[in-house]
């Protein structure tokens, strides 16, 4: 009796498994590609190969011979963990005093903040070019990091989660004798950590992809970030498009790594704010 | 000397709080609104970076903007990306997201992964990807004329109408599944028993689809909306990596554009690039109040 309603819902969702496969499918495909181009010479990506080949090594000897990648890799890495540890620590630090000390001011305060939201990048990067200009920190690790410390997002993220720390907790410490900054990294810093998780995440993947502002800032070889060197890559004459997407596939695979194993975070980074 | 204590305890705890949200208060005034009030006002000037002065008259880059060939077809494409783009991308995310929340659906998991994975690529990752896909000696050419559709290699990037259309194609891939997430967080909030109702009621799926889902997916969509939007009008990446803006300026967008005026190569017009970057702003103030509206007022 119950089999064949099972198999008869399984019928009905026939064309939903379909549409999903072929949807499935265009998503995973040029990922695919990159990985197999990567290993194939600039003829066989030309003439359409989809399958591995034997020119990763050469492909790869080729492209540390004319870049410097692994310094790249080490800038971008060192700049999106700083940018991680410190957006966190000011954002963290803003949602717990607005949310846990709010009043009308703070309120009003918030407000305003939210309006950042809508200034757009392009509009700020000249003023915030001559800026770092005028205090020497052109190619420097402060230029990429300092502009995105605090965004309405994050703090609103964890804004909009501090509502689960009990206040009572907070009552309990003060009686205990913890001062107010006592409290944020005793108790509000452990229990929030799937927030910071969360965020940490998507904070590392803004860092690592950032490429307008780090492209205005960061003009030496020696301090270019990986999407730079990618993009710079691609502007030669003769492209050689087997080394040009190992290079592509540097720059993504710890983005991709992260995703597949913080999927879950990284997922609630992204709707964070939206409770 | 006792009351003072206990005073100051309470007025210590206010400090504190205000303590506490005072970096990332002034980091984004000092980082975002002083530097947009800067913008408006370099707006007004005009010369080169080193020599700003007034201009005369005072919105001088404003008119100019109207006769700038250019900035016109940066605006038009950017939002033909826009009107193209979005929709067709929130529809399908929404749908996908309909599709991944039933429960009688296997490998919900593995389909939800695969189709969120596009937006783990770094911007200029996928730009370069879709340039080499579409490249005239790339794959989906050989693939098309295997295939016999097309007699030869057709130039993608090279031609305005299908350069436009291969980056609407990659913002689609890009984006999808990233909205796709946020319907889903959304419907997992809506009861379950709504949809069994209309099942009862011999509602069909696309009856479901319209006036069950997306009603109740409403603020999502809103917001899933001014997201897009903002990040369509700010399009940068994209059109750098993938087109170049070419042929000739042909596919540019409307930030590309501002970024070539201000920093890319060439005479630095950082007067006229504000007023541009100004008009920007205005614009995506503007969509986002209309589309608040918009989303209010259905009811």
């Amino acid at each position: 009796m119950k089999k064949p309603a099972v198999s008869h819902i399984q019928r009905k969702l026939i064309p939903s498994y379909i549409f999903l496969t072929i949807m499935s499918i265009i998503s995973v495909f040029p990922l695919y590609w990159m990985f197999t181009a990567a290993t194939n010479t600039s003829l066989e990506v030309a003439q359409g190969k989809i399958w591995f080949g034997s020119y990763l090594a050469e492909n790869y000897k080729n492209l540390i011979a004319q870049q410097d990648l692994w310094r790249a890799m080490g800038n971008s890495f060192f700049y999106a963990a700083v940018q991680t540890v410190a957006t966190l620590f000011i954002c963290s630090l803003a949602g717990y005093g607005f949310e846990l000390y709010h009043d009308k001011g703070k309120d009003r305060l918030f407000a305003v903040l939210l309006l950042a939201m809508m200034v757009p990048q392009v509009a700020t990067l000249i003023p915030l070019f001559t800026m770092m200009s005028h205090l020497k920190l052109l190619n420097t690790v402060w230029a990429f990091i300092i502009p995105a410390l605090a965004t309405p997002f994050m703090i609103m993220m964890f804004r909009q989660n501090s509502r689960n720390f009990p206040i009572d907790t907070m009552e309990a410490a003060r009686i205990d004798g913890l001062s107010e900054i006592g409290i944020f990294f005793r108790m509000y810093f452990p229990m929030m950590k799937s927030t910071y998780a969360a965020a940490a995440v998507i904070t590392f993947m803004n860092a690592w992809n950032a490429y307008m502002w780090p492209r205005t800032v960061l003009k030496g070889n020696d301090v270019i970030t990986m999407p730079m060197l990618i993009a710079n890559m691609s502007n030669g004459y003769a492209v050689d498009y087997g080394m040009l997407m190992l290079g592509v596939l540097f720059c993504s695979l710890p983005t991709i790594i992260v995703f597949f194993v913080l999927q879950k975070q990284f997922a609630e980074g992204i709707t964070g704010s939206v409770k | 000397m006792k009351q003072k204590k206990g005073m100051g305890l309470l007025a210590k705890q206010k400090a504190a709080g205000w303590g506490f949200l005072a970096p990332a208060s002034i980091l984004i005034f000092v980082m975002s609104f002083y530097p947009m009030i800067q913008a408006f006002i370099t707006s007004l000037k005009t010369g080169s970076s080193a020599n700003l002065q007034w201009a005369d008259p005072i919105f001088k880059n404003y008119i100019r903007m109207f006769k700038d060939k250019v900035f016109l077809t940066s605006m038009g494409n950017t939002f033909l990306y826009l009107i193209i783009q979005v929709p067709i991308m929130l529809v399908l995310a929404i749908l996908l997201a309909q599709l991944l929340n039933n429960k009688d659906l296997k490998f919900r998991g593995l389909f939800r992964t695969l189709i969120f994975l596009p937006c783990a690529t770094a911007l200029v990752s996928y730009a370069l990807i879709f340039k080499t896909l579409f490249a005239t000696q790339g794959l989906i050419n050989s693939f098309l004329v295997g295939l016999g559709i097309v007699k030869e290699n057709v130039n993608w990037l090279g031609q305005p109408a299908t350069a436009k259309a291969v980056i609407i194609i990659a913002l689609l891939w890009r984006w999808t599944g990233y909205n796709m997430v946020f319907f889903l967080a959304g419907l997992q909030n809506i009861e379950y028993s709504v949809y069994e109702a209309a099942n009862i009621d011999g509602a069909s799926g696309w009856k479901t689809f319209w006036h069950i889902t997306v009603p109740l997916l409403r603020p999502v969509i809103v917001m899933t909306g001014i997201m897009s939007i903002n990040g369509t009008l700010q399009l940068f990446d994209e059109s750098v990596n993938l087109t170049n803006g070419g042929p000739s300026n042909t596919t540019i967008t409307m930030s590309h554009y501002i970024y070539n005026n201000s920093l890319g190569q060439g005479v630095a017009n950082f007067g006229y690039a504000s007023a541009l970057a100004f008009v920007v702003f205005i614009l995506v103030a503007i969509l986002a109040f209309i589309n608040m509206k918009v989303g209010d007022t259905r009811d």
